[in-house]
């Protein structure tokens, strides 16, 4: 067989930063369908469009995802990506390996696909790209054997991710890769069977920095806090003021709520006035550790633009301890998607349909309290719907 | 048949047994140098972290390489990051450098940390998705080799995150990053009136435009667009496969600043729009790259130590920006969807640039 000319993809493969089309080629050696891609993917540089079919339906017995389908729209040219689908694979919490595990799962794809795969896809699943229509459920069925399972597409929850949190991170408040786990195996059939009116998404950071971007992404975003006084380590403090950090000017300066006191010597914290952005103990880890009393932060509604906009999500349960077996949080979660299925429009997000009908309806229908914290500030318009049980009605004779 | 439901591995059993026995009792870290960190636990044991920049997209044979050097220094134990980085996991100190010296001998950047740019999260672009505007690994390769050195170094104000979408879908969820490039589209949708009939339901067709662009034709089961309001969002193609948005001429790339997902310092906010429209000029987008590098230059000339992009805008003020950033200011920065006028400024305050 002819090796097909890339002369547009072979002008990635300079520069230093490693190269994806050095890795379809490695694959290519091996596979006539990852050759095929190569040439698809030269034809699309040269005529600066995809060549990629939209959509077709495609899935293993029992699931309504975890497989996107996908086919080439020059099947007359690239027969051996006429079909080219994708499996997604729930990826080990954290996204933590044993290299005997990802041997597995190169030996499974060598057997039943192109050999190339995405470490990771953006929901974080490992996602293993492109194979035929014939090997999808044999494919499947080697993965389950050896212990894979499909992550989640479609209208239906996708795959929870959480940050590294407890397995490597001083800053914790919660065991993100633990609940994150917890929820995955509690929601294996909200996962693997689409049943709501578009997607929702789960993401868990363990401290306000949210390094897995829960709160611009996910629906229902679980972010960790504390409660009561930044521990000190005055020790610590002193020997960074030896430091060329400037901890006045680093420090206190750059902290939001200007709750802090540097005289040179000692570092005061007033507590009350802190919002705990994380900023003075990114900096000072050794020094200042998150109060004792842990848990997190429950906000919903992030969203990327399509259809009605991008959405940050926003706070709905100030604070909530979470240990093991995380009841209440579930029963959260359980509520909020019964009430959103019930109500969604088709295609709507979460936050679209809290935008679409209120805050007010929503927390009633949650038996939640409006508190202060939910909201950057109160309304300024005057326009207040009141419920008819909160106005005096007087008896008509 | 197949057991289902079972679930991911269990992360437990990936663990390497310095984690596992120090699991949630860190009591703080220190970066190295660019790409290792050291974890120290309360029982005083060290975890030694060495980071790697990937493309992403991997072949199974060189994610056996990988396994090689895990097995050879890391005890077969790893981790990828959120931005598909790869992390070895050590607890020996003394391995570290000859580590280093064989990632860097097979060509893998070591860093990531600190005020670095890390690797680029991206989608699938041209390679395997079916509604991009433009591709997406390849752009984040001529980009990553122009920027490199801010990634195995740590010299930048604060950390920038830079995010790539090949479309408004967004997998790669961009809209809340330091630097944001979008593919983006320009012209209104083509119903093909000979299969749409057969292939799209046509009240959820309607309903999928923002604007209330889209009318059904229900004399010929079609639907038609009102151009005037389409803004090229591409949704209605997700549902309607009979309706290509794709432009070869058109289609291109737009680039956002500002955004931040951290709670640190400032609070979570969007990325603005910088460039509206910059064309796709394959096989390495040179105006792209250009406009990223010019935006971190700037920004690293003038912003103070800690401050985001974003920080450093609100701070100097948008006006500010387009200033020193040389960026020309259109009608197209302006917004003009759902709440646009939150955005005009109401106040006498500003700067003349």
């Amino acid at each position: 067989m002819t090796k097909p000319k890339t002369p547009l993809l072979d002008q990635l493969e300079d520069g230093k930063w490693p190269s994806f089309v050095t890795e379809i080629k490695q694959a290519a050696q091996k596979s006539p369908m990852a050759e095929d891609l190569l040439a698809q993917l030269e034809l699309s540089y040269h005529d600066k469009i995809g060549h990629w079919k939209h959509g077709g339906i495609v899935g293993v017995k029992g699931y309504g995802g975890g497989v996107i389908g996908r086919y080439s729209d020059r099947p007359d040219i690239f027969p051996n990506i006429q079909a080219f689908h994708t499996m997604r694979v729930n990826h080990p919490t954290g996204w933590f390996y044993k290299t005997d595990a990802l041997r597995k799962l190169c030996e499974i794809w060598d057997k039943h696909g192109s050999g190339l795969t995405n470490l990771h896809g953006s929901t974080g699943d490992a996602i293993l790209l492109g194979t035929t229509t014939e090997h999808i459920q044999p494919c499947f069925d080697d993965l389950s054997a050896a212990g894979f399972d499909l992550g989640g597409s479609g209208s239906a929850l996708r795959t929870p991710s959480a940050c590294v949190g407890p397995g490597r991170c001083e800053w914790a408040c919660i065991d993100s890769l633990d609940i994150c786990y917890n929820l995955t195996m509690e929601y294996q059939d909200q996962i693997h069977r689409p049943m709501f009116p578009y997607k929702f998404k789960i993401k868990i950071s363990a401290c306000p920095n949210d390094c897995v971007a829960s709160i611009a992404r996910s629906d229902f975003s679980v972010i960790g806090t504390w409660k009561g006084k930044i521990i000190i380590d005055q020790a610590q403090i002193a020997t960074y003021a030896t430091t060329d950090l400037d901890i006045q000017k680093e420090v206190c300066d750059l902290c939001p709520t200007k709750c802090m006191e540097w005289d040179g010597k000692t570092l005061k914290i007033h507590d009350g006035d802190c919002n705990r952005c994380m900023h003075c103990i990114n900096l000072l880890p050794k020094a200042l550790r998150p109060g004792k009393e842990k848990g997190a932060t429950i906000l919903i509604g992030g969203k990327a633009p399509i259809v009605q906009g991008a959405l940050l999500s926003w706070v709905i349960v100030p604070f909530m301890k979470l240990t093991p077996p995380y009841t209440e949080l579930k029963d959260l979660i359980v509520r909020i998607q019964d009430w959103w299925d019930e109500n969604g429009k088709s295609r709507e997000r979460l936050g679209e349909l809290v935008s679409r009908v209120g805050m007010r309806v929503f927390l009633k229908a949650m038996g939640l309290t409006a508190v202060p914290q939910m909201v950057k500030a109160p309304r300024s318009n005057p326009y207040v719907f009141y419920w008819p049980e909160e106005i005096e009605k007087k008896e008509v004779k | 048949m197949a057991k289902t439901d079972i679930g991911p591995l269990d992360y437990k059993t990936m663990l390497p047994p310095v984690i596992s026995r120090n699991y949630g009792k860190w009591l703080y870290h220190e970066i190295l140098k660019p790409g290792v960190l050291m974890h120290i636990a309360e029982s005083g044991e060290a975890l030694y972290t060495v980071r790697a920049g990937s493309p992403r997209l991997l072949s199974t044979d060189h994610i056996r390489d990988i396994c090689d050097i895990a097995e050879k220094y890391c005890d077969g134990y790893l981790r990828f990051t959120s931005r598909h980085n790869i992390e070895f996991l050590l607890d020996d100190k003394s391995k570290i450098d000859p580590l280093i010296a064989e990632l860097s001998s097979r060509n893998y950047p070591v860093g990531g940390t600190g005020h670095s740019i890390s690797n680029i999260v991206h989608t699938q672009g041209w390679v395997h998705c079916h509604t991009p505007a433009t591709d997406a690994s390849g752009p984040v390769k001529a980009l990553m080799d122009e920027i490199y050195e801010h990634f195995t170094s740590s010299t930048l104000p604060a950390h920038v995150r830079i995010a790539l979408a090949c479309c408004l879908n967004m997998c790669g969820a961009v809209h809340c990053s330091d630097i944001a490039i979008l593919g983006i589209h320009r012209t209104v949708p083509k119903p093909d009136n000979s299969r749409v009939p057969n292939t799209c339901e046509i009240p959820s067709t309607v309903a999928s435009c923002p604007t209330g662009a889209i009318r059904g034709d229900m004399k010929n089961k079609t639907v038609t667009i009102n151009d005037e309001k389409c803004m090229y969002c591409g949704n209605c193609y997700t549902v309607c496969p009979a309706m290509p948005i794709a432009d070869p001429e058109n289609d291109g790339i737009s680039i956002w600043v500002g955004g931040k997902v951290s709670n640190a310092r400032s609070a979570p906010k969007f990325s603005k729009l910088a460039i509206p429209f910059l064309p796709n000029n394959p096989p390495r987008w040179p105006e792209v790259v250009d406009a990223v590098k010019n935006i971190i230059e700037v920004y690293a000339r003038h912003a103070k130590k800690h401050e985001r992009v974003g920080e450093w805008i609100e701070r100097v003020g948008w006006e500010r920006f387009f200033t020193l950033t040389g960026i020309p200011f259109t009608d197209a920065h302006i917004d003009d969807f759902d709440m646009a006028t939150e955005t005009f400024r109401t106040t006498t305050q500003f700067k003349w640039g």
